[in-house]
């Protein structure tokens, strides 16, 4: 029984941001960007990653909440992609939701017994009072609230927040679905009930062949739960397949650098060697161009995507770890860093000496905290002005490794078609 | 499951429900509950006299005579009733006994007046307030669920409206109406009332747009909800909260904005009973030293006003939750050395008094 | 970080002397219902460069307890008991006093750190103005620069010091917030789940800075936060919290090898994590802390309760060298009661042996 329930292909969802007042073209977050995957019918199917990797926004485009920009869902003989709003309503029936946080995912002006019986008014599957009731009383019983009835007449506000919880999934199970995009069910819940719900969520999964896509940032919740998961960064995949696989030996250094980062209640990890990656996510609106995770990845390397503002960035960190009279004497070589000039995958310093600026940046490069310089394809000098030449740097495309697929140059240089790479490639190389 | 079920659970459920709307009162803090209930008193006290006017007021609202066996039977007044009959009403006298708030220069009984003045205001109030949310209401809902064009035309035309000063554009609808309708109630009710429909318009719309981002207005989407019943049941029972409060303080600034129209002669018609078409007439009197036919119904006006403003603000403090806390102080329970703190807080601790205390 | 526990031995650390003594710390809100006891008299030490851990679920009171420390309570809430920080009595002394305290001597670092920044002062005239306002003759350029040397050691490059708080990253501007609160020397630091908002791996990043920092300054750290996790990586010291009282204390390889309260097995258990092969949960809810049950608090929810549980409030006793926990089945934590508790057959050291691996 490993029939595809839905198969995504190519998946956009993009949105317009900063849009001026007389609707010019404002600037695009690609928060979904050209992602592809199959949920097989009867498994738990896990999007990881951390805020901000669109893991959410892919949940969300896949049941319809948010319009998909390009690419296919398909789901049945349908693409659910195409699907306007009015023509996904009553699929809905057969798509639910389970929403992160449980005491604002439930209409405080709603009685449990309303909330949880609305599905069924809305789709015509009951037509009457007593019915819906009946059935929602029922639905209550089986994710544990019970007796049902006496959950009814409550109002949310009554109940604690895993009660709350089990409303969300009865109100999202009560029509049947196929296929339950849970997002982060757990995770605003206190850590000594999170189990129940889980458990819970499992057990209705087996008695109605439920399908879950099981949206999270927690990989040890998800090692827990997920059959198959997906991590995700900036939009896209990085590393999928079965999650034992990538528990056991993760191929992504940004799936090993999760797994290092999770805290977990075993004084004896403390002092591990947790080479964590630095910064944070970057800003969606302007992703680094190569890998995306190039310029917080502790084992980049030469063709991972090295652009100008890496260096720029290098630099700064640089200057957080020299003395003050480094700082100030190597700030006066630079001259001002929000003067430098960006021009593609070049870098164009204005600096007072160029020839001592060539000599120290050649110098200092190698010695950089990140591996910016391996990117550095030349150093030349353009009139008064020095400028740094970036070689090409594809964004890497998906290779098969280790029984799943990741995209990382670390397992060979894969370029991905129409990805966003850095230069030109050169005969020469690769 | 037995056949009686549904039946006894609908008594219950019922219960419940009266249980929840009522919790937010039981919640409040002890200052707000008593802001509204001085406030109801005032207002419910007018609201008697607006509705049975003719069991305390000895005269009609335009009774110029005594009528034989007058304080018997006010309201037979006869209008062809002969002079020696049916003597007159006499003008301008003090208080007295028989004329507790003393009469006009047009032989009318002031108290009688101030009485039968409740009404139109009342009337006033409750129509002009009930348009205002009748348009103001799911104008606000539609225009902030749906967003767009068509939200951004109506805030401004709203922003417009209320550029404009109350009283101005009342006057101005009522001028507008008096050249096609005659002057009544139901004008006067209009000329009040598209005053406050921005104002709810923009509480609801902006409420809409706040309440539209919550995870529940999605989940109602996600279960298949269309448009209308997203808004019907969802987002309209979560912002109508704040109706109640708008409401009151509406309703006292009617009182006033009728008072204006009236004092101006664009309200209700002479010789209907209004508060400030009487201090209007009365202005003369006051230089002549007259000061009753002006005095009493002003005091009217300020008294309902400020019952209404009460009924107001305790609701706000009782509706907003991030009032609701304030009045409450917490105490944590004495050591074995009991003397020392308690000075510190003891006159703070006023409004904890009837609470029970844990030890 | 050759041991994994570095800071004194208990011995050592009794020559030192605890940096802050809190006694019967005790805190309340108003409520509609009466007054609600989120900390009941709580008490422990902290001394130079140790880190404690305050552990629990949402509305044990962890949170209170920490604002308690400081005196910061919203409108109604009420603090007692005593807090002594280098020997010297904070609660009850005057607000002069007590801002001069906080900052000076205790930093805070909250949740939130977007509303603690104001948005219209550039990063570096926030330093300005936390190092003026406790040492007025600092000079404009020297407070900026103390600024920048702090913030390059929590990784913000100096170039970008008078950048505005919007310009930095929640990550960022969690590192500005724990530089402003190290840039005047404070003893001891006081951070309320610092790392919720962020993800695991900035989280993981500012909780080696606070560890780091710790260590090398020799401040005290309380962190408080509901993931046993981030305790077992950064702590020293664990405090665990059930309904407003600590239910167990000690050191924290000792605690989660051998948790002595039921509640403390319970939450162990309960943690997911990547080698679960069995979900653990603890039924039931805390009790109402506006009219607490007057035996033990966990009681209704304990697997090992016994007869004498419901009526006899147990107090923390010493389980095993430094590790205290308030649970009858201990000898010594029926202190308070007049009859004598005896635990049911099954007894303390035995359950104890079972549930260590």
């Amino acid at each position: 029984m490993t029939d595809t329930i839905i198969e995504v292909e190519d998946l956009h969802t993009h949105f317009d941001v900063g849009g001026s007042l007389f609707g010019g073209e404002g600037d695009v977050v690609r928060a979904v960007d050209g992602v592809s995957f199959d949920i097989r019918r009867g498994e738990i199917f896990g999007l990881v990653g951390e805020s901000g990797s669109g893991k959410t926004t892919l949940g969300r485009t896949i049941l319809g909440l948010v319009p998909a920009t390009s690419g296919h869902i398909r789901y049945r003989d349908m693409d659910l992609a195409t699907l306007d709003e009015k023509q996904f309503r009553p699929l809905r029936r057969n798509l639910g939701m389970i929403f992160q946080d449980p005491n604002a995912s439930l209409n405080p002006a709603m009685t449990v017994g309303q909330g949880v019986g609305h599905p069924l008014r809305i789709h015509g599957i009951t037509s009457n009072r007593a019915e819906t009731r009946r059935r929602a009383a029922e639905m209550l019983d089986r994710c544990g609230l019970s007796p049902g009835e006496q959950f009814l007449d409550t109002y949310p506000e009554d109940l604690s927040g895993g009660q709350k919880q089990r409303v969300v999934i009865a109100r999202a199970l009560i029509t049947e679905p196929e296929l339950v995009v849970a997002d982060e069910p757990v995770a605003s819940l206190d850590m000594s009930i999170r189990a129940k719900v889980l458990e819970l969520m499992m057990d209705l999964q087996d008695d109605l062949g439920l399908t879950y896509l099981y949206i999270t940032h927690d990989l040890a919740s998800g090692k827990f739960v997920c059959d198959r998961m997906a991590i995700m960064y900036l939009g896209q995949m990085v590393e999928w397949g079965e999650s034992e696989d990538i528990y056991d030996d993760p191929q992504h250094p940004y799936t090993r650098a999760l797994l290092e980062a999770i805290p977990l209640p075993d004084p004896s990890r403390r002092d591990r060697d947790k080479k964590l990656p630095r910064g944070e996510i970057p800003d969606a609106l302007d992703p680094p161009r190569g890998c995306r995770f190039h310029p917080r990845c502790p084992e980049a390397f030469e063709p991972c995507g090295w652009e100008p503002k890496d260096l720029v960035d290098a630099l700064e960190e640089r200057w957080t770890t020299v003395d003050e009279d480094t700082f100030e004497r190597e700030l006066g070589m630079t001259g001002d860093l929000e003067r430098v000039g960006f021009e593609g995958s070049r870098l164009r310093f204005s600096p007072e000496d160029r020839n001592a600026f060539s000599t120290w940046l050649q110098d200092v490069g190698p010695e950089l905290p990140t591996a910016v310089w391996s990117g550095v394809e030349t150093v030349e000098r353009d009139g008064d002005d020095v400028v740094v030449r970036f070689r090409f740097g594809p964004e890497p495309g998906q290779q098969q490794h280790a029984g799943r697929t990741v995209a990382c140059h670390l397992h060979g240089v894969v370029a991905r078609p129409d990805g966003d790479h850095v230069g030109e490639p050169v005969d020469a190389t690769t | 499951m037995t056949p009686t079920a549904p039946n006894i659970s609908r008594w219950a459920s019922l219960r419940r429900r009266m249980e929840h709307a009522l919790r937010p009162w039981r919640r409040a803090n002890p200052m707000a509950r008593r802001l509204v209930v001085v406030g109801l008193l005032i207002t419910g006290f007018f609201g008697f006299l607006a509705v049975f006017p003719n069991a305390v007021a000895p005269y009609a609202e335009d009774q110029y005579r005594f009528v034989e066996g007058t304080t018997d039977d006010p309201l037979t007044v006869d209008a062809d009733c002969a002079e020696v009959e049916c003597p007159q009403i006499p003008r301008r006298i003090e208080p007295t006994e028989g004329h507790p708030f003393g009469t006009t220069a047009d032989r009318f009984d002031v108290f009688s007046r101030v009485i039968h003045g409740a009404r139109v205001a009342f009337a006033i109030v409750l129509l002009s307030t009930a348009l205002a949310m009748g348009i103001g209401v799911p104008l606000g809902l539609f225009s902030g669920y749906r967003g767009g064009k068509l939200d951004r035309a109506l805030v401004t035309l709203m922003d417009a409206v209320y550029v404009i000063p109350g009283l101005l554009l009342a006057i101005i609808v009522a001028f507008v109406l008096q050249r096609y309708f005659d002057p009544g109630l139901a004008s006067a009710a209009v000329a009040v009332g598209v005053v406050y429909i921005p104002q709810y318009y923009r509480v609801i719309r902006n409420h809409t747009l706040s309440v539209k981002e919550e995870p529940f207005v999605e989940a109602a989407r996600s279960i298949g909800a269309k448009p209308r019943t997203v808004i019907t049941r969802y987002v309209f029972f979560n912002v109508v909260q704040s109706v109640p409060v708008i409401f009151t303080l509406n309703a006292a600034d009617a009182v006033l904005t009728l008072a204006g129209l009236g004092f101006l002669g664009y309200g209700v018609p002479f010789p209907e009973a209004e508060w400030g078409l009487d201090v209007s007439r009365a202005l003369s009197d006051v230089v002549s030293g007259f000061w009753w036919t002006a005095f009493f119904p002003g005091v009217a006006i300020m008294l309902l006003v400020t019952g209404l403003t009460l009924v107001g603000e305790g609701l706000n403090d009782i509706i907003n939750p991030l009032l609701r806390v304030r009045g409450y102080k917490g105490k944590v329970p004495d050591r074995d050395e009991p003397a020392p703190e308690a000075d510190a807080t003891q006159d703070e601790h006023v409004t904890v008094g009837s609470r029970r205390e844990t030890r | 970080m050759s041991t994994p526990v570095t800071f004194a031995s208990p011995d050592d650390r009794d020559r030192a002397g605890p940096i802050l003594e809190v006694r019967d710390l005790s805190v309340a809100y108003g409520t509609p219902q009466g007054s609600l006891h989120a900390v009941d008299r709580i008490s422990f030490d902290l001394h130079p460069g140790e880190s404690l851990g305050v552990v629990g679920e949402s509305g044990c009171g962890k949170s209170s307890m920490g604002r308690g420390l400081m005196q910061l309570l919203p409108p109604g809430g009420d603090v007692g008991g005593s807090v002594k920080l280098k020997g010297e009595e904070l609660i009850g002394v005057g607000r002069r006093r007590l801002r001069h305290a906080r900052g000076q001597d205790i930093a805070l670092v909250f949740q939130e750190p977007m509303t603690r920044l104001d948005p219209l002062m550039r990063v570096s005239d926030h330093f300005v103005e936390a190092v003026r306002a406790h040492r007025p003759d600092t000079s404009k350029d020297d407070a900026k620069q103390a600024g920048r040397e702090v913030l390059a050691a929590m990784g913000i490059p100096p170039t970008r010091a008078d950048n505005y708080p919007h310009e930095f990253s929640g990550g960022m501007r969690q590192r500005i917030m724990i530089a402003l609160g190290i840039v005047l020397n404070p003893a001891v630091i006081i951070a309320d789940e610092p790392t919720t908002a962020l993800d695991v791996i900035v989280e993981a990043q500012i909780l080696d800075l606070l560890d780091r920092m710790r260590r090398t300054e020799d401040v005290g750290l309380i962190l408080i936060t509901h993931n046993l996790g981030i305790v077992a990586e950064t702590c020293d010291r664990v405090a665990v919290m059930y309904a407003g009282r600590i239910v167990e204390i000690g050191p924290i390889d000792d605690v989660f090898a051998n948790p002595a309260h039921p509640y403390t097995k319970g939450l162990l258990r309960s943690v997911i994590s990547t080698d679960t092969t069995e979900l653990s949960s603890i039924d039931g809810a805390p009790p109402s802390l506006i009219d607490p049950p007057c035996g033990c608090r966990f009681e209704p929810r304990c697997p090992e309760a016994f007869d004498a549980c419901p009526s006899v409030d147990p107090a923390l006793t010493e389980v095993r060298s430094d590790q205290h926990a308030a649970c009858l089945l201990y000898p010594g934590a029926d202190a308070g009661s007049t009859t004598d508790v005896v635990p049911p057959e099954r007894d303390a050291a035995e359950g104890l042996q079972g549930e260590t691996r």
